[in-house]
């Protein structure tokens, strides 16, 4: 119940925050920036649906008993979070045409992102099913269970459960890694504010509301989070502290 | 029978994989060729991106100074049972940690000289670089200092030990395993950030990278050999890293 209170705080404090900036004089600057953060939540969202199906697959494939599922994995893996998310942008858009594959904007940064953080999901996926206590797996060979019925009934629900925290961490960093995305050609918060710096030459409003926006996007998902964990972790008695 | 279903999984994952790759060739075959120019790349690239190389080292162990030494002084500010000083440097460290250190860079570069302080493009970067960071350090110093058993604590109260002796022969020693590893995760975290310095025109090698690109209309070369280059380096780093934290648990025990 508390938390809903605060949700509605930080909404209504938002828009307070937005009539004070009006009457400032931000009224000129913010239309804008509020299109850059449209496309920012869009890139967010698309890249860490992207990312969740990359990690599972990623990590139980680093899992699996064949060789060859397991390195394609770890190729996967290491390659992404081995370099530089701008490089992997950058490689994404100006370099695969180069190869003949040819990707819209908007296309390029939600797979750039996507297998980033799809690389380091993975190994969160993977600690936490490991992390799952050893009996469970005894009990599912016990009561005869397949390895697929036993992931999917027994395992991933702790497993998912153990790793919210870790994911709504990453959606931060995911939301703070979209800001690379002006270098191919996406006008998102950042390049909006970088814009607008050159056209109004008003720094200190612009680029400070604009972190602002970032901390407030930052700290919705940070309580959705939270109470997302709440909700899923009801009725599961933890083994962990 | 759960064999065989294993076996069908990586025969369609290799039968996709072959099937992208055929596509994929065929499509280059005909829109362009997927020739890796060899003696550009010795002639051309290679050297000119070996030669900024050392601006990027140098930016990410000037960055990750300024963070090691603010993330403790944050750490200690967060700590701190004062609370008009712990609850605003709580507020500054989620507030650094939940935006873009794009922006971050770019705000410093934008607003510093409008208070008078005209610095290189570069050292504003790694300014940005170390502040983003410091937060980052400051959390590894507060995980490692509370993971201390209250006991020790305790103990060293009850053998009459003052606060410097506490800190310097009981506490440090038993923060500092767990502490180092993890400051060394966030210098290669950090090192892949410093291709962000490029937005504010310092030439460090994936600058270099861009430039090369348009002067020759190809990114192909210059831009898998950045990635290569980062690929190299955080590999080996990581494995130093891992190094060093068996190297700490061998000699605790």
């Amino acid at each position: 119940m508390k938390r809903h209170y605060i949700f509605l705080i930080l909404i209504l404090s938002f828009f307070a925050g937005l009539a004070v900036a009006s009457f400032a004089g931000f009224k000129d600057f913010l239309p804008a920036l509020l299109r850059g953060s449209v496309v920012t939540i869009k890139l967010t969202v698309m890249a860490y649906i992207v990312a969740l199906v990359l990690a599972f697959a990623a990590g139980l494939a680093k899992l699996s008993p064949l060789w060859s599922i397991r390195w394609l994995a770890i190729g996967y893996i290491e390659i992404f979070r081995g370099t530089s998310s701008l490089v992997q942008l950058f490689w994404i858009f100006f370099v695969l045409p180069e190869f003949g594959i040819m990707l819209e904007p908007m296309q390029a940064g939600v797979l750039a992102l996507g297998l980033n953080v799809g690389a380091y999901g993975a190994e969160v996926v993977r600690a936490a099913v490991l992390a799952v206590p050893r009996e469970q797996y005894e009990v599912t060979t016990a009561l005869n269970f397949s390895r697929a019925m036993a992931l999917r009934r027994i395992i991933l629900p702790q497993a998912i459960v153990a790793m919210i925290p870790t994911w709504g961490n990453l959606f931060i960093e995911l939301l703070k890694g979209t800001a690379l995305v002006s270098v191919i050609t996406l006008t998102d918060l950042t390049f909006a504010a970088y814009q607008l710096n050159q056209s109004v030459l008003k720094t200190m409003e612009i680029f400070g509301l604009a972190l602002v926006i970032y901390y407030f996007m930052a700290q919705v998902s940070r309580i959705a989070t939270s109470a997302l964990e709440e909700r899923l972790g009801q009725g599961l008695s933890r083994g962990r502290a | 029978m759960r064999l065989w279903r294993m076996n069908l999984l990586v025969l369609s994952a290799y039968a996709i994989i072959g099937g992208l790759v055929v596509v994929l060739y065929g499509q280059s075959a005909t829109i362009g060729s997927i020739d890796w120019d060899w003696e550009f790349t010795r002639n051309e690239v290679l050297p000119r991106l070996i030669q900024v190389v050392p601006i990027t080292i140098q930016a990410t162990f000037l960055g990750f100074g300024i963070a090691v030494v603010l993330g403790l002084v944050l750490a200690i500010g967060r700590l701190s049972k004062n609370v008009w000083i712990s609850r605003p440097v709580t507020e500054v460290i989620e507030f650094v940690r939940g935006t873009p250190l794009l922006v971050q860079i770019f705000f410093l570069f934008f607003i510093l000289p409008d208070y008078g302080i005209v610095l290189p493009a570069f050292l504003t970067g790694v300014l940005a670089l170390g502040l983003h960071y410091s937060t980052y350090c400051s959390e590894v110093y507060r995980a490692g200092l509370e993971n201390i058993p209250r006991g020790q604590w305790e103990a060293a109260i009850a053998l009459n030990l003052g606060p410097l002796r506490t800190f310097k022969d009981i506490i440090v020693p038993q923060a500092i395993p767990p502490i180092v590893p993890a400051l060394g995760n966030y210098l290669i975290a950090m090192f892949k950030d410093t291709p962000l310095l490029s937005f504010i025109a310092v030439v460090e090698i994936m600058q270099e990278a861009k430039i090369i690109g348009s002067e020759w209309y190809v990114f192909r070369e210059p831009i898998t050999i950045v990635g290569l280059f980062f690929l190299l380096m955080s590999v080996v780093a990581a494995i130093g890293v891992r190094r060093l934290e068996a190297w700490f648990r061998v000699r605790r025990h």
